[in-house]
């Protein structure tokens, strides 16, 4: 049985198509790449999976259950945004949450659950910040205290929405080669939502590639190809490769890493 | 008025049997109220507090005029209010404008309610502005048993609240009910808000819920200082509140609420002084 098995699925929105009979087997330890344009979809496909988003046709079943049944074996990743300020936690909270933040009770701190804390936060170069709280944090900072906090329940599936945004390219490497360790080690699932392919592109073993309202699935090299790039725009798109790292042309021009939202 | 109207301790002794039950109901509040406090302010719920407390005032002061119990008046307006904010006030700006909406609407039911009753004068204002003597064994039955239910609902609900309050989105995906949550707690900011509108009064509740927990949040980040913290300034407002108005003609709530807020005050205080430190350093 896979992991994580996404059946036809759609989903729409306002007649605006984001994704179409999109079928997907993940198994253990497998990394996937979820690209695309703004708006396609990526992040949607993500709370399908975890549950808040209900599909427009189609299912998925994670763990072979409903999603949302089996979250407490999610690793959750989301978008940079900037945090609230004001909110009086320290790191260290914050990443324990990922540990049992779901759980009902008071927030106790045993010596093996402060243990677990540190290594998370050692593992993303972020043991010194334990004690700061949240506000005083850079962006990059606080990133890498959510990949922390995302791991450190050693989950199934790890769902990573554009995780390396706010990062400096050496925390961008960093935390990639974390992220496939982590998934070796473990044989957890790993859907990683990108921009750019470059920075995981050794470890990725296929590609969702969404764009206008349709799909393919593949490895890199089946996927990042001139041809069936255009054919999935419907435009001319070069894809360039040189020494190992994939360029996109004319699909990418106009876009920005902001907030993937449609208005 | 002479001054000692304002504090005048001759008596005392006689006098404190008589509001051993307010002191109780004081202190039970004041546990609620600061830790309550606490998720108030994570969650920015300041404003709506002060919509659900009016709205417990009108069905209060419905209720006294209609001669049934004025607790489980308080009750149902503070969770009629609460309702409505929790199931349309999902995003800050509605919240806001739900609350101001329902806020002087609910002041003048019950403003209506106190004009048409026939009874004594100091009732009427209590509602609004508090009173020590006015509890009861009843009430203070009932005070104690929405204590209880706030306390053991909130122990429960805590880790995950929190956890759904710092980040919804990375909580809902892990598996928190953050909606269910979010509805949940206000309810239970409802329930507080009736049980210290019986002692400090509609308009003073803030005193109560919100500042001493926004002191504590001045002096300390920690998950297990803020909540202690907030309920030793709530206790000490509340209690010390009451003793004092004890010694005087004045009613409860000019005290707590001082009180209340000079502890704030001094929050801010240390909280400069050590920020300055720092700098210095």
């Amino acid at each position: 049985m896979s992991l994580l098995s996404i059946e036809s699925a759609s989903l729409e929105f306002d007649s605006k198509r984001l994704w179409h009979d999109l079928s997907l087997e993940v198994q253990e330890g497998e990394f996937i790449a979820l690209i695309g344009p703004n708006g396609s979809g990526k992040s949607m496909l993500l709370k399908s999976i975890v549950g808040s988003q209900k599909l427009s046709g189609g299912k998925i079943s994670f763990l072979g259950a409903q999603p949302g049944t089996k979250n407490s074996e999610l690793g959750y990743i989301p978008q940079h945004r900037a945090t609230d300020a004001g909110l009086p936690l320290r790191v260290s909270d914050c990443v324990g949450f990922g540990l049992d933040g779901h759980l009902p009770g008071l927030p106790l701190n045993s010596s093996a659950r402060k243990q677990r804390i540190a290594d998370a936060l050692e593992q993303v170069d972020a043991l010194s910040l334990a004690g700061e709280t949240l506000g005083s944090l850079s962006g990059g900072e606080m990133q890498r205290v959510r990949v922390a906090q995302a791991i450190i329940s050693r989950p199934k599936l790890l769902l990573a929405d554009e995780p390396l945004s706010a990062l400096d390219l050496n925390h961008q490497m960093k935390i990639s080669e974390l992220i496939d360790e982590q998934r070796r080690e473990l044989g957890s699932a790993v859907i990683f939502v990108t921009h750019d392919l470059n920075p995981i592109i050794d470890f990725v073993d296929r590609v969702v590639y969404i764009a206008q309202g349709r799909h393919t699935i593949g490895t890199p090299d089946e996927v990042m190809r001139s041809d069936v790039l255009s054919e999935l725009y419907g435009a001319d798109i070069d894809v360039v490769r040189n020494q190992g790292r994939v360029v996109v042309l004319g699909a990418h021009d106009h876009e920005h890493h902001e907030d993937e939202r449609w208005h | 008025m002479d001054f000692s109207d304002v504090i005048n301790f001759s008596d005392y002794d006689k006098l404190l049997p008589l509001v051993t039950n307010s002191l109780i109901a004081g202190a039970l509040l004041a546990l609620i109220g600061g830790l309550v406090g606490v998720f108030v302010m994570n969650r920015e719920l300041s404003f709506a507090v002060h919509g659900i407390s009016e709205l417990s005032f009108a069905g209060a002061a419905v209720f006294l005029l209609v001669g049934l119990d004025v607790v489980l008046g308080s009750v149902i307006g503070s969770l009629t209010a609460a309702g409505i904010i929790a199931f349309l006030g999902d995003r800050a700006r509605d919240r806001n404008s739900i609350v101001a909406v329902l806020m002087p609407f609910g002041l003048g039911i019950g403003i209506l309610a106190l004009a048409l009753y026939p009874g004594r004068a100091a009732n009427k204002f209590g509602l609004l502005t508090g009173q020590i003597v006015a509890v009861d064994d009843p009430k203070l039955g009932a005070m104690a048993l929405i204590s209880g239910i706030v306390l053991v609902s909130l122990v429960l609900m805590w880790r995950p609240l929190t956890f759904a309050s710092l980040d919804a989105e990375v909580a809902e995906a892990r598996g928190v009910k953050t909606t269910f949550l979010g509805i949940a707690f206000v309810m239970l900011l409802g329930l507080a808000v009736a049980a210290a509108v019986q002692i400090v009064g509609a308009l003073l509740v803030l005193a109560l819920l919100v500042t001493p927990a926004a002191a504590a949040l001045r002096l300390s980040s920690s998950q297990l200082w803020v909540p202690v913290m907030s309920v030793l300034f709530a206790m000490v407002a509340m209690v010390g509140g009451t003793l004092l108005a004890l010694g005087g003609t004045l009613p409860i709530s000019p005290y707590v609420t001082t009180i209340s807020f000079t502890i704030y005050l001094i929050a801010r205080l240390i909280a400069w002084a050590r920020a300055k430190r720092e700098v210095v350093r």
